[in-house]
Order: C-alpha cells, then sequence, then structure tokens
C-alpha cells in the first residue's frame, strides 16, 4: 500500500503520473514529496510507487 | 514631531522585541514573490516587524481593481508594483533595506533572483505559477525556508485559514481549497488573514519556533 496524504492506497506498480490523473490533480498545480524528498516534476511520468511509499501531494489554487 | 533616527527606531523595537530577536530579524533577508492581495500585506507585516531586507518581486503595474485588497493608493495607479510598494514600506520603516525586481520569474532568472533569499515567500494569484515557484524552490534551494499560498478567495470563515508545515522547510497557509474560480473573489480580510499566516511564520523562523 502505498500512504497518500494520510490515506493508505493500493497504487503499487503505478507511476506518479498515472496516480495524480486518477485522481483528478492537474499535474502543473501540484507540488508532491515522496518518502520526504520532492519529486522533480520532470520526473513524474517515470516514478514508479511502491509499496510503503509515503506521498504528500499539495495541490495549488488560485487566489493571491 | 520628525522621522526617528535610526538609533532611535531600533531601540524602540529592542524594548518591544528584545534584543537578541530584533537581531535575527534585522539580519534576516526574505523575498516576496507576487505583490498583489498576499505579498503587498506580507512585505507590510514585514516592514513593520523589524526585518532588515525585503527582496520585492513582481512585473506588473497597480491597477484600479488592485485596490480593495492590495496595499496601494489610487494616485499609484500605473506605477510598478515594486516601485509603488517599495514607497509605501518606506514610508511605515524608512530603515528596511529593500531590492526591488521587477521581472517575471522565469527558469533562466530563478537562481539569480533568489539566491540571497533566507526565506521564500511564494505570493503568486495563479496556481500554475504558484507550482512551478514552490517546485523549483524545493528542487533547487532545498535549504532555504519556503511558506506558500494556497485557499484564501471568498467569504468562507476566516478559521478556516491555517499554517501548515508541509516538508523540512517548506509551509502552506491558506483553507487549501477555495478557488479564486468558484467564489466571489478576493476580499481584502480573508486574504490580510492568509498573508498574515504567511509574515508570521517568517517570524517564527527566524525564532526558531519551527512548528506551524
Amino acid at each position: 500500500m502505498v500512504t497518500v496524504n494520510g490515506a493508505e492506497k493500493d497504487l503499487s506498480g503505478k507511476t506518479l503520473a498515472e496516480y495524480l490523473m486518477l485522481a483528478d490533480y492537474n499535474a502543473r498545480r501540484v507540488a508532491v514529496e515522496r518518502n520526504g524528498e520532492i519529486v522533480p516534476r520532470a520526473q513524474y511520468e517515470e516514478t514508479i510507487l511502491k509499496d510503503g511509499d509515503t506521498l504528500e501531494v499539495v495541490s495549488f489554487v488560485g487566489g493571491g | 514631531m520628525g522621522i526617528p533616527t535610526e538609533k532611535e527606531w531600533k531601540e524602540a523595537l529592542a524594548k518591544r522585541q528584545g534584543r537578541e530577536l530584533l537581531e535575527r530579524f534585522q539580519n534576516a533577508s526574505v523575498a516576496v514573490c507576487g505583490l498583489g492581495g498576499l505579498g503587498s500585506c506580507i512585505a507590510l507585516c514585514l516592514a513593520r516587524a523589524g526585518i532588515g531586507k525585503l527582496i520585492l518581486i513582481d512585473y506588473d503595474r497597480v491597477d484600479l481593481s488592485n485596490l480593495h485588497r492590495q496595499q496601494y493608493k489610487p494616485k499609484q495607479i500605473g506605477l510598478f508594483k515594486t516601485d509603488a510598494l517599495a514607497e509605501n514600506l518606506k514610508e511605515i520603516n524608512p530603515y528596511i533595506r529593500l531590492e526591488t525586481i521587477t521581472e517575471k520569474i522565469t527558469d533562466d532568472n530563478f537562481f539569480k533572483l533568489l539566491k540571497n533569499a533566507q526565506i521564500v515567500c511564494e505570493a503568486f494569484d495563479d496556481p500554475e505559477a504558484k507550482a512551478v515557484l514552490v517546485n523549483g524552490v524545493l528542487e533547487k534551494f532545498p535549504e532555504k525556508y519556503l511558506i506558500a499560498a494556497s485557499g484564501m478567495a471568498g467569504l468562507e470563515s476566516a478559521n478556516s485559514i491555517h499554517t501548515r508545515k508541509v516538508m523540512r522547510h517548506f509551509y502552506l497557509c491558506g483553507d487549501e481549497c477555495s478557488d479564486v474560480e468558484n467564489s466571489i473573489g478576493l476580499t481584502a480580510s480573508r486574504v490580510m488573514i492568509c498573508a498574515s499566516h504567511q509574515a508570521h511564520m517568517v517570524l517564527r523562523i527566524l525564532a526558531e519556533k519551527k512548528d506551524a
């Protein structure tokens, strides 16, 4: 299982880009930390999620 | 009465904050990226608190539509926000050091613009620009502190705006959901609450109180 923002999800084997699309995130509006490290935006497609991974996804909305 | 001297100014701040804290504030260099509702209010709070240096970054000019929430005056319409805010901040704190950068932050100038900042405040309006800046700082400057904002539009409760420590050096302020696209727009009061969260986190980091 992969823990995403505190909730366990069955995402093992999926890429980060696939998960973001599945969860309806706009990849151009997020920052993602995986196991305590920022995932560079250019690596979303090639980052494969594994059992035990912890993801923190921050999504930005407009206004400032 | 005339404007106090720099010595009188610092004595007055030291009396309230203590010498040690004032010294930390005075030695700090904080970048404010975007000088709209968030950025202009963050800068005002930090100038009053006695932060030594602010790096003010925005490429835009003051517009009539900004005045309901941003810290500018009608006579400043048409000026670059960097120049207008510098003028307003100097009226509040004549001894603050200001670096104004009237440029759009891009991949090319990113490193140069932010390298001297100890703490970076993200204060953009556009969600994609927010994400570009946040990812850029986290990737290229992992040792800098970053305080970003997301979700402060509309007339939802003031109490839902919070500060959250997301990563080791990354804090997020806002309710994380109120999008300007789905609301009546931005109100000065709620934007200022969010900006105050950001400015307050700057002061807390400098005071070594690093939890949110």
